[in-house]
């Protein structure tokens, strides 16, 4: 029974991840060959995806390495450049309740990718909600690791020019911003978390405008909660 | 760096990021009544979230220099409508992916 219950959830899973299969594989084999040309052993990209797994920080933490060993100015800038989990975390509250055992694991693989499909996922009748969480969170780390892998250790053997191919993922999170538009009874957060990200990137620049526009966005919703739980009630 | 270091550095990058993960369900308990501003904000907060990353996207997009961002903004917009018009996941991710590969590689 229990058997049936996990393969029905993974197979509900399944193919709300396969934007992210081949995003995260070719990012994932960006990241195993960038660290390779720092200079980096194999091992050091795969060990770093397996217990990080968060994309951008990864990046940045292939610089860091490269630098002079800073743990205060590394934690901060960890937090500072992952803080958007946060948000996450708040939106998957209820959701991620009652998942048990399966609770670790699946905060520890929340990543935009998994949030962003599993906070918009309808789940099918009679598949278990908590797997298919569970599983959606999985898959998505097994590519990010499994794609590392490849392009730690096959990297430089890549025939083709793969640029542009992780634009996928770009166009899930448009697919799941318009489906989530169509739904929504106010658009006023949608349009507010659009217009303060968009006016934070132009004041703060690329690598500063998430914090800015998290304090603002907050302080958005806060001033509004009135006319947004107003509208919400109708 | 020597090796500890490396070590230490990827355990602290890895510490950093669990704590951003886990802190709002460590700060709100399952068996504790979560505030009502904070259940307000789990339920708006995801659209503005959502929104957020799509911006986040495209921050990398330069709109003053090269081709001004064009082949980004042209292949997201027709995902959009792709989606707007006919709402298959598979049509406008896979066809928007293919159509942004086509402005890249061959007309931009």
């Amino acid at each position: 029974m229990e058997r049936k219950k996990l393969a029905a959830a993974a197979k509900a899973a399944f193919p709300n991840t396969i934007p992210i299969l081949t995003g995260f594989l070719v990012l994932g084999i960006a990241y195993g060959i960038y660290m390779k040309a720092l200079g980096f052993s194999p091992v050091v990209p795969i060990l770093i995806s397996i217990f990080v797994f968060a994309g951008s920080m990864q990046f940045v933490a292939g610089s860091v390495l490269t630098a002079a060993f800073a743990p205060v100015s590394t934690f901060l800038l960890t937090l500072m450049v992952n803080a958007r989990h946060v948000f996450y975390g708040i939106s998957m509250l209820e959701k991620y309740r009652d998942l048990g055992k399966k609770k670790f694991p699946t905060i520890f693989w929340m990543c935009d990718e998994s949030f962003s499909v599993n906070v918009s996922a309808e789940v099918p009748e009679g598949v278990d909600k908590g797997w298919f969480y569970f599983f959606v969170s999985l898959f998505d780390y097994s590519y990010w690791v499994i794609g590392t892998t490849l392009g730690a250790i096959l990297g430089q053997f890549i025939p083709f020019d793969t640029t542009g191919v992780d634009f996928a993922m770009t166009a899930l999170f448009i697919v799941i911003l318009v489906g989530q538009w169509e739904k929504e009874k106010s658009h006023i957060s949608t349009l507010g978390g659009l217009g303060i990200s968009l006016v934070c990137l132009v004041i703060f620049g690329a690598d500063n405008f998430i914090v800015a526009s998290m304090v603002g966005i907050v302080l958005f919703l806060t001033l509004l909660r009135r006319p947004i739980e107003r509208r919400l009630e109708e | 760096m020597s090796n500890t270091q490396i070590v230490l550095t990827v355990a602290i990058i890895m510490g950093a990021t669990m704590l951003t993960r886990f802190i709002s369900f460590l700060v709100f308990p399952a068996g504790k009544e979560t505030p009502a501003f904070i259940r307000y904000l789990g339920k708006v907060l995801p659209a503005a979230a959502m929104a957020m990353l799509v911006i986040y996207c495209f921050k990398g997009v330069d709109l003053t220099s090269g081709n001004h961002g064009a082949p980004e903004l042209i292949a997201g917009l027709a995902v959009a409508l792709m989606h707007k018009w006919k709402h298959s996941m598979l049509l406008s991710i896979g066809g928007g992916t293919v159509f942004y590969l086509v402005l890249i590689h061959l007309v931009f």
